[in-house]
């Protein structure tokens, strides 16, 4: 569409990195019984890519990506994204920047029920006291396929349906990132599939940088580069991967830590084959975080 | 309130049964005048002067006294006139003048705490807490006023009334006998004769034997006696005090019980898969409706006990409202009696029960596969399940008020008919409510969406989210926004008609009555206005109270040129018997002949307050608009003949050129010697015949007003809980962007928005009743415009001050935790 009027952003180049985290801590409650969700996480989101952070329950995936969008406040570490530092940002501050960079998918859609598709979609924009972009706006919608879909309250739409609806609410502002907590969680595997389908779409046709946390290796297959969190630290990192490499993956640190509770720790090689690039980690850990 | 009102008359009541024992601690015997009517203009009955020798001669009898001494204290008073000129004390709370003989201190009810009794022209004690309020001290000098000019005097004793410091705000001026006969106009009579038993004697048989002498005009009374009739007397007046204070409790309960219905139910809303659990688990229906039945119980227990507590700080705080008004009731140690407290916790629980009754039967209906569903809720009331119940209800409430406005009917018929229209119409608009919220909030949230951004359009839509829980809201605030519309269309008419009939009937220049309005003032005054070069004309219109066909009656003494100044529309004969009425004639109110079946010529025979019986025979029958004079209109020196110490309600003036600052001037030169008495032009009278009924109002709103902060709660209540509901919402609202200002803006909007659908709801609620009350009543239907807005804009207040604490709680949730709130 060569008639985007849309105010683009300064142009993310694959050198600068969306999103950037440095020596993350995150930890619970005090001494005996202080629990490390995060043990000095350092990551780098590449712009226009998919990335997926995956791992166990409690492994801390879902307090890493809340401190990247700037929704939780690590006790050590600082974030950027783009070229501003979301720690040390004051309330105001952060709503600004998840206003203007930061887009949403959750696991339970997350409508308000009394408005109509569109109205929700528009709703980011509206709160921030923003036109839409008519064009920007067609080309989501369309993109999204929610067409005749519009008019209608979230009580009169399927799961996936509602799904989608989110995701045209999470770029409606053509955020800097968006970030994916669980977005298959709630939905069957047909749905799931066109979800995901759908968020491989917009990377691939708008560069749209997404992050998204999972512990389904479906869904961690679509991504152009999978983390796998276990104790509050990356153990492997793993460029693009299909479905079965995901789970070996973590069947493998799923075995080391059932091994580490026995006895002193080993580091192990990268898991598979034919998937060499596996990054060195741990997978050692017994305490299991709840940190939701 | 219900706590707290029968705390505070209680202790007002005890506070007179002390006065009332203190005053006849000593005496053995009370003689005094039977009493005619009650509250007469000219104060009570009398007995002759010459009874008190006979009594003495009474070989029973080993000391009596005579004395003035008149405690009912709403006419015959005697104002104590400060150093600027103004009386002490208001006529509202008691200006007693009693002249008690020096030597015969037994029987007075005071004590003396410096210097010494009255005892010649010119002397006077003071009650202590007069003296102390407006610093007088023994030795200096004080005006006094009752039936004539203030006279001077000087103070030679402090005196404390029984053990109470004051009475009520009440003012007490202790003359010797003569002075106080000669300010009072009593020559020659007392109120009382105290008698004291020689030893040996009973006071019964004392009492036994003066009844045997004194004539029929007179009574005799032990002194227990007297003090309870007088108590008994005084305590109607609490008792009515009780009745209209509790009427406002009553209200407030009932808004109340909307209060906890409607946080009831979003409760247990709230619990639903909760109780679905438990039906899985195998509790019964009852189970579960018994539960929740316990839970209204235990809150009802808690609540009452906390009311109860509160109702004695409302005593005071309804006591110092009373004193704001110029009332000022007697106090002493607060009494909680047992009836208090059943009484305040035994409807506090059943109203807290009865408004659990229809949320547990809701209850019961959840089934147990709700458990398993999200979002599950609570099955629909009745109400909203059968819509035609409302309607019918609505329709019968319109029809029973129409059928009342009509005015067709007896005033007593028509009345009743409105009353039950308005409850119909009350209760058929709360349970069809929630219909009514969904357009309404389309209406009163336009502002919102129009200038509230956002979160004012969101707002908007979340009012409308649970129609049914926003009418519950709503319509407890809309209860009293409806009454206080109600009271002010009703008395805005009142007003009007008044208005309007003076401004027809009355054609003086001037007007001169007591600064009250409804004192009456001395006779005296209008031959002072009468010497003013200048005036033309003076007509004074005497006041009493009679006796006639058993029932008491207004009774006017009339000039001869009083039919020039007031149109009093004559029915049968014609203005030209006024001067001609003589000593037999007498102008009687149409309603009056209506009711006792008189005609022209027809004899009437009336009992003066004195007991004297005045024979006449009707001349002419009148209808007038204005509401100057009553029942039976006598000439006035017919009047001034029968009636002991005649007095003027009105004193109507007309000069020769109308209006002007000189005669304004001299008119109020002549009535300055007279405390407690103004002259005002024609125009400023009519603005002032008004002032009552707007301080009345004033009144009503206070007490209303109980009923909106009650509702308050409801309000703040329901938003609470609707922020906890949506905690989820607001997270993810939160998550894309929207700021801390923008969510308090959100929920304050939407409180907003609530109470304006209360507003929409009550303020033609309240019209429509006014309405149908008007057309009962005859009266102009006024659209009180200024009170409408002042209180849509309270409504708007009212909304803002709800949403202050939720909006606070919904803005700090912790974006993370509200995101993962389940």
């Amino acid at each position: 569409m060569a008639s985007v009027t849309f105010p683009q952003r300064e142009p993310i180049t694959a050198k600068a990195p969306a999103v950037r985290a440095v020596g993350i801590l995150r930890h619970y409650g005090e001494g005996d019984t202080t629990v490390h969700a995060l043990r000095g996480v350092d990551i780098e989101v590449a712009a226009g890519k998919l990335t997926a952070i995956m791992g166990p329950s409690g492994s801390g995936k879902s307090t890493l990506m809340h401190i990247l969008a700037g929704l939780d406040q690590p006790d050590g570490g600082q974030v950027w994204i783009g070229d501003i530092e979301v720690t040390g940002l004051d309330d105001d501050g952060l709503t600004a920047l998840r206003r203007d960079h930061i887009g949403f998918i959750f696991q339970f859609f997350n409508l308000l029920p009394m408005l109509t598709a569109q109205e929700n979609v528009l709703l980011p924009l509206e709160i921030a006291g923003r036109t839409p972009d008519a064009h920007w706006y067609a080309e989501l919608i369309d993109t999204v396929g929610l067409g005749e879909r519009l008019t209608q309250r979230p009580s009169e739409l399927s799961g996936g349906q509602q799904q989608r609806v989110a995701v045209a609410r999470a770029l409606a502002s053509r955020p800097t990132v968006m970030f994916a907590d669980e977005p298959t969680g709630n939905l069957d595997s047909t749905t799931s599939g066109e979800i995901l389908a759908l968020m491989r779409n917009l990377v691939d046709s708008f560069g749209q940088t997404t992050v998204m946390v999972t512990h389904d290796p479906h869904a961690a297959a679509i991504a152009d580069r999978v983390l796998f969190l276990d104790d509050g630290q990356i153990v492997r990192d793993l460029d693009a991967c299909d479905a079965h490499t995901v789970i070996a993956t973590m069947k493998s640190c799923a075995r080391h830590e059932a091994r580490g509770a026995e006895g002193p720790v080993v580091a192990p090689r990268a898991g598979h084959a034919h998937r060499p690039r596996g990054g060195a980690g741990r997978c050692d850990g017994q305490r299991h975080v709840h940190p939701d | 309130m219900v706590s707290g009102t029968f705390i505070l008359t209680d202790t007002i009541n005890k506070a007179f049964d002390s006065i009332f024992q203190d005053s006849y601690a000593k005496t053995s015997a009370v003689i005094s005048g039977r009493e005619v009517v009650k509250d007469a203009a000219s104060g009570n009955a009398t007995v002759p002067a010459a009874l008190l020798d006979r009594v003495r001669a009474d070989d029973n009898v080993a000391q009596a006294s005579g004395a003035i001494f008149n405690l009912s204290g709403v006419s015959d008073q005697t104002k104590l006139i400060g150093r600027d000129g103004e009386s002490l004390g208001s006529s509202n709370n008691g200006q007693f003048g009693f002249g008690f003989n020096a030597r015969d201190e037994r029987f007075n009810p005071l004590s003396l705490t410096a210097g010494r009794w009255a005892s010649g022209a010119g002397q006077v004690v003071i009650d202590k807490g007069t003296a102390e309020d407006h610093g007088y001290r023994v030795g200096d000098r004080i005006g006094a006023a009752a039936q004539g000019p203030v006279q001077q005097f000087r103070i030679t004793g402090i005196a404390r009334y029984g053990t109470v410091n004051s009475i009520g705000g009440a003012t007490i001026a202790v003359f010797d006998v003569p002075t106080a006969q000669a300010l009072l106009r009593k020559h020659g009579e007392y109120d009382a004769i105290f008698v004291a038993a020689r030893e040996g004697v009973s006071s019964a048989d004392l009492v036994r034997d003066l009844r045997a002498q004194v004539p029929a005009a007179a009574q005799v009374k032990s002194g227990a006696e007297q003090a309870d009739a007088d108590s008994k007397d005084t305590q109607e007046g609490t008792k009515f005090v009780q009745y209209f204070l509790l009427g406002f409790g009553f209200i407030a309960l009932g808004v109340g019980a909307f209060v906890i219905f409607n946080t009831l139910s979003i409760t247990l809303a709230q619990r639903v898969r909760e109780l679905a659990t438990l039906r899985t688990l195998g509790a019964s229906r009852r189970q579960i409706k018994r539960s929740v039945l316990t839970e209204g119980l235990v809150m009802g227990v808690f609540a009452s006990v906390l009311g109860l507590v509160l109702g004695l700080a409302l005593a005071k705080g309804l006591n110092a409202m009373f004193q704001a008004f110029g009332i000022d009731l007697p106090q002493a140690s607060t009494v909680i009696a047992p009836r208090t407290v059943i009484v305040a916790l035994g409807l506090g629980i059943a109203v807290t029960l009865i408004a659990s009754i229809s949320p547990a039967r809701r209850v019961t209906g959840i089934p147990p596969i709700a458990a398993l569903r999200e979002g599950a809720t609570l099955p629909p009331r009745l109400s909203a399940r059968r819509p035609s119940v409302p309607l019918t209800i609505l329709a019968v409430g319109l029809a029973a008020s129409l059928a009342g406005a009509l005015g067709v009917f007896a005033l007593g018929i028509s009345m009743i008919l409105v009353g039950v229209g308005a409850l119909a119409l009350f209760l058929g608009v709360i349970m069809i409510a929630g219909r009514l919220v969904g357009p309404l909030a389309r209406v009163v949230g336009a502002p919102a969406r129009r200038f509230g951004g956002p979160a004012g359009r969101l707002a908007s839509g979340n009012s409308t989210r649970n129609t049914t829980r926003t009418a519950t809201t709503a319509a407890a605030l809309m209860i009293g926004l409806a009454l206080v519309t109600l009271c002010a269309t009703v008395f805005g008419g009142f007003g009007a008609a008044t208005r309007s009939a003076d401004e027809d009937a009355v054609s003086a220049d001037y007007v001169v009555t007591s600064k009250s309005g409804f004192d009456t003032i001395p006779a005296t005054v209008g031959a002072a206005v009468a010497r003013i070069p200048g005036v033309k004309a003076v007509s004074g219109v005497r006041q009493d109270q009679a006796k006639a066909f058993g029932k008491e009656i207004v009774v006017n003494g009339i000039a001869p040129g009083f039919a020039d100044t007031v149109d009093l529309r004559f029915q049968e004969g014609s203005a030209a018997v006024v001067p001609q009425l003589g000593g037999s004639g007498a102008i009687v109110n149409e309603g009056f002949a209506d009711d006792h079946g008189l005609r022209l010529g027809s004899p009437l025979t009336l009992t003066t307050s004195a007991g004297r019986p005045v024979a006449v025979r009707v001349a002419a029958i009148v209808n007038p608009k204005a509401q100057i004079t009553g029942d039976v209109l006598l000439s006035q020196a017919t009047f001034d003949a029968r009636f002991p110490r005649p007095s003027d309600l009105f004193v109507f003036v007309r000069t020769a050129d109308g209006t002007s600052p000189a005669a304004t001037a001299a008119i109020d030169r002549a009535v300055a010697g007279f405390p407690e008495v103004d002259a005002r032009t024609r125009s400023a009278w009519l603005d002032f015949r008004g002032k009552d009924m707007r301080q009345f109002l004033a009144l009503l709103y206070v007490l209303l007003a109980l009923s909106v902060v009650v509702s308050l709660f409801g309000m703040v209540n329901a938003l609470v809980l609707t922020v906890f509901e949506r905690t989820r919402e607001i997270g993810m609202m939160r998550a894309v962007g929207m700021t801390r200002r923008q969510v308090r803006r959100m929920v304050r909007h939407e409180s907003i928005i609530t109470a304006l659908i209360g507003a929409g709801l009550g303020l033609p609620l309240g019209l429509v009743v006014a309405a149908a009350m008007a057309g009962a009543l005859h009266t102009p239907f006024v659209l009180p415009v200024s009170s409408l807005v002042i209180f849509t804009i309270v409504a708007i207040i009212a909304g803002v001050l709800a949403s202050i604490g939720p909006a606070r709680r919904a803005s700090r949730l912790n974006v993370l935790n509200a995101l993962h709130y389940e």
